[in-house]
């Protein structure tokens, strides 16, 4: 479920603009994810753990964050360089390594990490509601916002169904196992979930029109761009074109 | 109901579900200004039926609507409607949709056309109002059950309606918030309809009850008398009370 671990913690970049924040995370995703060149995506690397200096988070709640991710990482590691193609670099029993394979899951990894830290640094310190106040305001279409800020608002309710109805099972016995019971059980749990979702979809949208909904949304929160933004936008931008110039010239 | 304004009035309602039986049927009923209504019932019975049916989210099969004295018929009327008339839904978790509290307030506001300005002093003022000073930037799903109820009454009221609609408003609260709920329902000089199992709760916030049986509403009487009533013979009780929550269970 969605916790939210990093807004709870003062981080400076708290005071940053959101949207300003947004913007220079999804940059630095695309300048990276378009690097090849380690001399590049290396100093990216740098670039994104000196934002997380910044930002003033605790180093285990990140490195514990990152775990996660470098758990699919790894499983790449495993795969990615025995089926390469590419000059041979060593052996694995029946299995051959390539030289071109352990550079393109390195590149992986650094670009995951890279773009991960970003993120949490600048965008992950802002509570989702902001996020989306942000996103509205710098022209996202509302409807897609609303998506988002909904899916957020009854992820909750919908896992505290499930846990309703997966105690209730399992307080009459239910023990989860390799059998067609289990499977039955299961698939009844996820279809009785979808019959609530949707009954409460159809409750929470009488619920907007009673109060006027008439298919518009509209946004509260005003964001004011203050110098300090403007300070920081000019730092992340060179630092970007100096990643850039680094691929492309490098 | 003589010399008053009628703000809800209808006249043989009916309505069902697709091909089940019906649920309202032949159903009249009149709300005055200022009067506070209790609708008892059991489950099933069409008691939200009923509130959906006056709001304009389901439409009755035959009958006429009057809100403050004019005959509902289009979809505009409605809209008109949900300006009037607020409705407290039962589940809290069903009317609040925003991420925090302050946008879940400023929402009908912000629908009515007020400025986001305008509909944030709204939203302060009405929090306030309801004793909710501080709750403006609470997230909306991690408030506890009164909280959301209360902030929930707060989306409603905001609007400021002339008549409010609650559908059982008191379920699954305890002694404090339920204390809370029914003082602040006493300091309002609007009218209401409260959909509730619970006498005692009802006795302290309306003036008449009504049940509702055979999709038909009756007027059983004054609250006080009936509260009174009710204490003095524990059979009665039984009858009137009890059943309405063990008797069918069926839900619709």
């Amino acid at each position: 479920m969605i916790r939210e671990p990093f807004v709870n913690e003062a981080s400076p970049f708290q005071r940053l603009d959101p949207r300003l924040r947004i913007l220079m995370a999804t940059a630095f995703a695309f300048v990276t994810a378009l690097s090849d060149r380690f001399s590049a995506l290396v100093p990216g690397l740098v670039a994104s753990i000196i934002l997380i200096g910044f930002s003033g988070l605790q180093v285990r709640n990140v490195l514990k964050r990152l775990m996660l991710v470098n758990g699919f990482v790894l499983f790449l590691w495993l795969v990615v360089p025995m089926t390469f193609p590419g000059a041979p670099l060593f052996d694995l029993g029946p299995l051959t390594a390539t030289r071109e394979g352990v550079l393109v899951s390195a590149r992986i990894a650094i670009k995951c990490n890279a773009i991960l830290l970003s993120f949490i640094a600048l965008v992950a310190v802002s509570p989702v509601a902001t996020l989306g106040a942000a996103l509205a305001r710098m022209g996202i279409p509302e409807k897609i916002v609303f998506l988002l800020l909904m899916s957020y608002r009854y992820i909750f309710v919908m896992e505290t169904e499930y846990q309703r109805l997966a105690r209730s099972a399992a307080v009459r016995g239910f023990r989860p196992s390799t059998s067609i019971h289990t499977y039955r059980t299961f698939a009844y749990l996820i279809g009785m979930l979808f019959v609530r979702a949707s009954a409460r979809a159809e409750r929470v949208y009488m619920a907007m029109l009673c109060r006027g909904f008439s298919g518009r949304f509209h946004c509260m929160q005003e964001f004011s761009f203050s110098r300090k933004d403007g300070i920081w936008a000019g730092c992340m931008t060179i630092a970007l074109f100096g990643l850039g110039i680094l691929e492309w010239m490098g | 109901m003589d010399g008053l304004t009628s703000i809800i009035e209808l006249e043989h309602i009916c309505f069902g579900y697709d091909a089940g039986p019906p649920v309202l049927d032949d159903l009249s009923f009149l709300l005055g200004e200022g009067e506070k209504a209790g609708l008892i019932g059991y489950n099933g019975s069409g008691k939200t039926t009923l509130l959906h049916v006056i709001m304009g989210l389901l439409t009755p099969s035959r009958g006429t609507i009057r809100v403050l004295g004019k005959k509902i018929e289009t979809k505009k009327d409605f809209l008109e409607v949900r300006r009037t008339i607020g409705l407290v839904f039962q589940n809290a978790d069903d009317q609040l949709f925003s991420p925090t509290v302050l946008e879940d307030v400023a929402f009908g506001p912000l629908n009515l056309g007020k400025s986001p300005k305008e509909a944030r002093t709204m939203a302060m003022e009405t929090l306030e109002r309801l004793n909710l000073e501080g709750f403006e930037n609470r997230i909306t799903h991690r408030l506890s059950g009164g909280e959301k109820k209360l902030v929930s009454l707060a989306t409603v009221l905001v609007m400021q309606p002339k008549a409010l609609l609650l559908d059982e408003p008191t379920t699954g609260l305890d002694e404090d918030a339920r204390t809370r709920i029914t003082s602040l329902l006493n300091d309002l000089d609007i009218s209401m309809v409260i959909v509730s199992h619970e006498y005692d709760f009802l006795a302290g916030t309306v003036q008449r009850v009504y049940s509702m049986k055979d999709g038909r509403i009756q007027f059983d009487g004054e609250a006080e008398i009936l509260h009174v009533h009710v204490h003095r013979h524990p059979v009665i009780e039984h009858r009137h009370g009890r059943e309405g929550e063990q008797g069918k269970s069926h839900s619709r």
